[in-house]
């Protein structure tokens, strides 16, 4: 399965503290095993770990226990701080197909999950999901996308889970105009889920992309995704704005979950969990920097404020995680 | 010595597929200047000019190029990592436009889910664009929806499948089919999905039933020849859908696309399903493939193909 941390940890250890690198004695005695949970141990220790070194904790735990470390964390932890370690301990591609299969079985037009994951991924992280996903659920995400979709947000989703995008930096300035041109008419005539204004959002590269939106705004004078706000309460817009600001600029748009989730406004009830989790490792710090100048308060902060108890303890040790 | 028979042996070598390079070595080489001349008023490859002499027709010298070049485009294509030469089929699909979006299909539908996926990495590479941009772009019409999903599709390759949805997809298709007077299937989401996401084992099984509540099989029921049909074809049967191919290659008013699958064929399924091909082929004929290509074929190029035929009876899977 995919790993995308180079080195194994196994006999590094990170920080040296781990008793759990060693073969699981030290977790064992204070946090493991038909523990009565410490909760702290668990933390402390699955929080500072990258993606590597938890699938090393997980395989020794599982070679010592002869249980799934996800199995024995599912039958003592509750609620919000299990789901959040759960989602953690996972590998960033099962995550994300996990993620994707409970977006598609639970699916209501205001999800905007599936968007992320297939936007605000790299294509190769994107491709590593449809493997999990093939591993986990022997389907295909398309399949399950495509199944419990409909109408024109099955036209968008579909093409976008699919995608894998160019992802270098080759650009055609003349397609850029031309397809910023294409995106205008068919937003000026409503047509928002015209096959060429889908065909551009999921097809073409994110650097095409960018260069198509930044022509757009120089030549028709605004940012597309104020042109997709014509009518607020239009949930296909809201995907399409979903859409264009994973594939452009994800940080604002993690911002805005955090933001709508903190302040308990929408629908999105996980989506504090999910973007701690799914972005710790990636772009969390300028996430962070998003969030402080648009708030004027830091992220952690309003973590603290928002939580409580472990799950607090737990997402703030994961937003205080250094960049992979 | 019969020169009669020599100049018609030069003729046949400047004819039909490849080029038979030995006659043209041994006989083209040996003759007097008086032989060729006579070679030269009597054949139809050349013209008389105004200035009394006998020259080369453009057009026929054209074909040679593309004869002669046959073998070398069939072993640079066969000794390409599929990847790269399924991206620079697919490629060249884009670009011949409407008369190869088959070639696309046959690609998206034939390889495996790996296969396919590393066709797209190699697109990359090789044109810095993706398989899916460029079919969405050069693709019009009815065809496009069907065909981006083929190219993006990564089916699920295990054997699991629910029965139940099998059944009721069946009556989805059978029905769009069914209706096909007043709306294109291709053009209906519920013929595309099923179609493009589903994996195999379980279009095996929505196949079966189809042809319980038809009574024909799906591509049976799908009279025109079409990227839908096509799609069947290479999902369900794909050693039907290669036979057609060859056939239409080989037949002697092909043109020069049509002649290409040829190659394409016996380069991308000489390690694949070759052999079951070839004994279709026979059933479907009543002649040998390889009687076929010994007829039709010439020179390097023939004995290549020949040799790759060959393959299918050795390879031991």
């Amino acid at each position: 399965m995919g790993d995308d941390s180079g080195e194994s940890g196994r006999d590094k250890g990170g920080d040296g503290s781990c008793g759990a690198m060693g073969g699981g004695g030290d977790w064992d005695v204070e946090g493991g095993g038909g523990w009565g949970t410490n909760e702290e141990l668990i933390i402390s220790i699955l929080a500072h770990r990258n993606a590597a070194q938890r699938k090393s904790i997980r395989q020794t735990y599982a070679e010592t226990y002869e249980e799934d470390l996800l199995k024995a964390l599912d039958k003592e932890l509750t609620n919000d701080f299990e789901r959040v370690v759960k989602l953690w301990t996972l590998d960033p591609a099962e995550r994300d197909a996990f993620l994707a299969n409970e977006a598609t079985k639970k699916w209501t037009s205001s999800n905007q999950v599936l968007v992320e994951i297939a936007c605000a991924r790299s294509p190769q992280e994107l491709l590593l999901a449809r493997q999990a996903y093939h591993a986990h659920f022997k389907k295909s995400l398309e399949e399950d996308v495509a199944h419990h979709t409909t109408g024109d947000f099955r036209k968008l989703l579909v093409p976008l889970v699919s995608s894998y995008r160019y992802d270098g930096d080759e650009v055609n300035m003349t397609l850029a105009k031309t397809e910023a041109k294409i995106l205008h008419e068919n937003i000026l005539k409503k047509a928002y889920s015209h096959e060429d204004l889908i065909r551009i959002l999921a097809t073409r590269s994110k650097a095409q992309i960018n260069a198509t939106l930044n022509h757009y705004k120089n030549e028709f004078g605004q940012d597309i995704n104020k042109d997709l706000k014509a009518d607020p309460k239009d949930e296909f817009l809201a995907i399409l704005r979903a859409t264009v600001k994973c594939l452009t600029c994800p940080e604002k748009y993690f911002e805005k979950v955090l933001r709508l989730a903190i302040n308990k406004r929408g629908t999105d009830e996980g989506g504090l969990t999910r973007v701690v989790v799914t972005r710790a490792e990636v772009d969390m710090q300028v996430i962070k920097e998003v969030f402080h100048r648009r708030n004027t308060v830091s992220l952690d902060h309003a973590i603290a404020k928002d939580t409580g108890g472990d799950y607090e303890k737990m997402l703030l040790a994961l937003t205080g995680h250094d960049d992979a | 010595m019969a020169v009669a028979n020599e100049m018609g042996a030069i003729t046949k070598a400047f004819s039909g597929f490849g080029v038979d390079e030995k006659s043209l070595i041994t006989v083209l080489g040996k003759w007097h200047p008086e032989q060729t001349k006579s070679f030269r008023k009597a054949s139809q490859f050349f013209i008389q000019d105004e200035r009394l002499f006998e020259r080369w027709i453009d057009k026929h010298v054209e074909q040679l190029k593309i004869e002669f070049l046959r073998f070398k485009s069939a072993v640079v294509l066969w000794t390409m990592h599929p990847w790269e030469r399924d991206a620079r089929l697919i490629k060249d699909a884009v670009i011949d436009g409407q008369k190869s979006t088959n070639v696309i299909v046959e690609i998206a539908c034939t390889r495996s889910c790996d296969d396919l996926f590393g066709a797209r990495k190699a697109y990359h590479s090789l044109f810095d664009r993706s398989i899916e941009e460029d079919v969405a772009y050069n693709t019009p019409g009815i065809e496009r929806m069907l065909l981006i999903a083929l190219v993006s599709s990564y089916r699920y390759e295990g054997p699991r499948f629910h029965e139940d949805s099998a059944k009721s997809e069946a009556k989805t298709l059978c029905t769009a089919i069914k209706d096909a007077g007043d709306k294109n299937p291709m053009d209906d989401q519920e013929v595309v999905r099923i179609l493009s996401t589903r994996s195999k084992p379980h279009l095996k099984a929505v196949f079966k039933h189809y042809k319980e509540i038809s009574g024909k099989n799906i591509d049976e029921d799908l009279v025109a020849d079409s990227s839908l049909k096509h799609t069947v074809q290479c999902l369900s049967t794909p050693h039907t859908y290669f036979i057609k191919v060859l056939d239409a290659a080989m037949n002697p008013v092909a043109d020069e696309n049509t002649k290409e699958g040829l190659t394409r064929v016996l380069v991308t399924r000489a390690d694949v399903d070759m052999k079951l091909i070839a004994e279709e082929y026979h059933k479907q004929n009543g002649v040998e493939l390889a009687q076929k290509i010994e007829q039709m074929v010439k020179g390097n190029f023939k004995e290549f193909l020949l040799t790759l035929l060959a393959r299918g009876d050795q390879l031991k899977k």
